[in-house]
């Protein structure tokens, strides 16, 4: 087959190309922006007479005397202390990946090696409890939580993420382990293993790229929420995302504005180097339920 | 599988599923159909040198132990569906017997919470979800014909509104936006208006919220279409051009219904997804202008006065809504089955 039938005229290409950088300039230039800004003083990043003063930093060379200021980050970090904050995403992100996937890959391996008609409506419910916002099911916790004491603390909230993880987690780690040949585990068992001797030396060995793809989407859940996580952690126990909600209550005292722009750098840095690093598993963690549905 | 083997592998996510989904759901339904207790009055007689005075006060003892004993309230039936708050049947019926015209109508139900928040939903849903599939299908068609050491770097940029926090997201935009951020000031500029805010009317707040929707939700439909394109039949496509096919053409009859199937899945998780927007409404601080069924039931939640029953009776309604948009997926999924077996 000729490539060259396939190549594009020389205007359609060039509007093409435009195109995509458009698009790349609103994907990646209200980043690029922010990052930016939030090393300039507050005058500096909303200013109001000339746009280029958030560029050069005027008024952040006239107060701190270098067009550089780490303010933002001090006053958010230390001050409002925000560390904490960051600590605390940490704890519930690695605890929910961790007991998400270990559930998960349970039973996801076991929905896939059984061929009874309940599989299905398993499977099924768990597409229903997927759709289901996890607002509407805050509402239906405050009360036992509030009766039983249990408001409040991370570890609720972690155990709450990982049961609303669950149907995600089932159905990606499902459609992977069905594309692991039956026949592996099945002659595992032929040779003396139980189920779980066979899942245990022949699955877990090969299972870790769907593994870590899966991981990949369970913290990004647990790291983004915001509705289970601002409803059912109290003001010290708060993660990165409801603390930086509650910034922008305090906004109006010049210079808070700018701890909330600082705080948002720092929680957005990490995403950055995720993608950088995983791009290939979430894409292709992203495409596999179309492809196959 | 054995039956008890299968049990023991399923056993951790389906107990997590059943306690933490299941039966909240079920509590939800049961919290909607009772009220909070009324305060219990007490009628105190103070006797002093003038006669006696009745003083009616809050018997707070009595109040508290009430609340202990039933904390769920009183039952209250379907009397919290049909309120002010929720789907207001008696105001709707009367905008409907006083109505001057259609408009009118609308209008009157546009003051109603749950009605402002349904069209503001429903609104939403339906303009993201197609705008986010035709942005989503560009860009998967221009970097699809990128070189391919580009594509890479274009995809990494390209996932950054996606992968982002969608509070974040929209914290980032709103402050471009704000009169005095540089987009704002472009835009004041542009349309030589020094006073225009994007946050001061109720349409521009919604083009905005819906701006940011497109470019949350964009990524996810150009990484599955731009997958779809891999996987692009070369022979048709080929033969196609052999039959003079024009590249429009080419693009209408072999691309498109390639597609076709991706267009439903992302249509389909999107509309359920774009549904329950709610952290955008936060973050561009929109309350004012535009209310999601989400974000009606945070706002119960919070606050000093937790409206329990509210907000559980407004997840009933949402839960109804999700489930009606989830129907065609499902039958879909029941399709999939039976064919394979």
């Amino acid at each position: 087959m000729s490539v060259k039938a396939f190549k594009q005229p020389p205007a359609l290409r060039t509007l093409s190309t435009a195109f995509v950088v458009i698009w790349l300039i609103l994907a990646a230039f209200p980043f690029l922006w922010t990052l930016w800004g939030s090393f300039k003083v507050e005058l500096d990043f909303f200013s109001k007479g000339d746009w280029t003063d958030s560029l050069t930093g005027v008024r952040t060379i006239a107060e701190h005397g270098s067009a550089f200021t780490d303010n933002g980050y001090e006053g958010a970090w230390i001050q409002e202390e925000f560390w904490r904050a960051v600590f605390n995403t940490a704890i519930v992100c690695f605890f929910v990946v961790t007991i998400s996937l270990t559930f998960g890959t349970l039973g996801g391996y076991a929905l896939s090696r059984s061929s009874y008609r309940y599989t299905f409506w398993l499977l099924i419910t768990a597409l229903i409890f997927r759709a289901m916002p996890p607002i509407t099911l805050v509402s239906g916790y405050l009360l036992p939580f509030f009766e039983w004491n249990l408001w409040g603390i991370l570890p609720t909230t972690i155990i709450v993420l990982v049961a609303i993880n669950q149907p995600f987690t089932l159905w990606m780690l499902h459609s992977f382990f069905q594309k692991i040949p039956k026949e592996l585990d099945e002659s595992a068992k032929v040779d003396g293993c139980s189920q779980f001797q066979a899942f245990r030396h022949v699955i877990i060995p090969i299972m870790w790229p769907g593994v870590i793809t899966t991981g990949l989407f369970s913290f990004l859940l647990a790291y983004n929420d915001f509705a289970v996580t601002s409803m059912l952690l109290s003001k010290e126990n708060q993660t990165m995302v409801p603390k930086i909600a509650s910034f922008l209550g305090t906004t109006q005292t010049e210079g808070n504005v700018m701890f909330a722009v600082a705080a948002v750098v720092s929680a957005t840095a990490p995403l950055f180097v995720l993608v950088m690093f995983f791009q290939r598993q979430i894409v292709s963690g992203l495409t596999q339920g179309a492809v196959k549905g | 599988m054995k039956h008890k083997t299968f049990f023991w592998f399923i056993l951790p996510t389906a107990t997590a599923m059943l306690l933490f989904i299941a039966l909240p759901i079920m509590s939800v339904v049961t919290q909607s159909l009772f009220t909070p207790h009324e305060q219990v009055f007490k009628v105190v007689e103070n006797c002093g040198p003038f006669g006696c005075t009745e003083s009616t006060s809050i018997d707070a003892e009595a109040t508290e132990a009430l609340r202990a004993e039933a904390p769920l309230g009183r039952f209250a039936g379907l009397g919290i569906y049909l309120d002010r708050g929720h789907l207001a049947v008696t105001e709707v019926g009367d905008a409907w017997r006083n109505r001057d015209s259609i408009g009118d109508f609308l209008g009157s139900l546009a003051n109603l919470p749950f009605y402002r928040a349904m069209g503001f939903t429903l609104t939403y849903t339906f303009t993201v979800t197609p705008l986010l599939i035709a942005l989503g299908f560009v860009i998967a068609i221009s970097v699809n014909s990128l070189h391919r050491h580009l594509k890479g770097l274009v995809i990494f940029f390209s996932l950054l509104p996606m992968i982002v926090t969608p509070l974040i997201g929209s914290l980032i935009l709103f402050w471009m936006i704000d009169s005095r951020g540089v987009i704002g000031t472009g835009l004041q500029w542009l349309f030589s208006d020094p006073d225009l805010s994007l946050k001061a009317s109720t349409g521009l707040t919604w083009v905005m919220l819906i701006v940011y929707g497109v470019w949350h939700a964009a990524p996810f439909a150009f990484v599955v279409f731009y997958a779809g394109l891999q996987t692009l039949p070369k022979d048709t496509l080929e033969s196609a051009m052999i039959d003079g096919a024009t590249r429009w053409q080419q693009t209408k009859y072999v691309v498109i219904p390639h597609l076709m199937p991706l267009v439903t899945f992302v249509a389909l998780i999107q509309l359920m997804d774009n549904f329950r927007v709610f952290e955008p409404i936060v973050g561009f601080n929109a309350e004012a202008h535009a209310t999601s069924l989400s974000w009606i039931i945070f706002n119960d939640l919070g606050g000093e006065t937790r409206l329990l029953s509210s907000a559980a009776t407004t997840s009933v309604l949402t839960i109804i809504g999700v489930s009606i948009l989830l129907s065609p997926v499902l039958v879909r999924t029941w399709r999939d089955f039976s064919t394979k077996g």
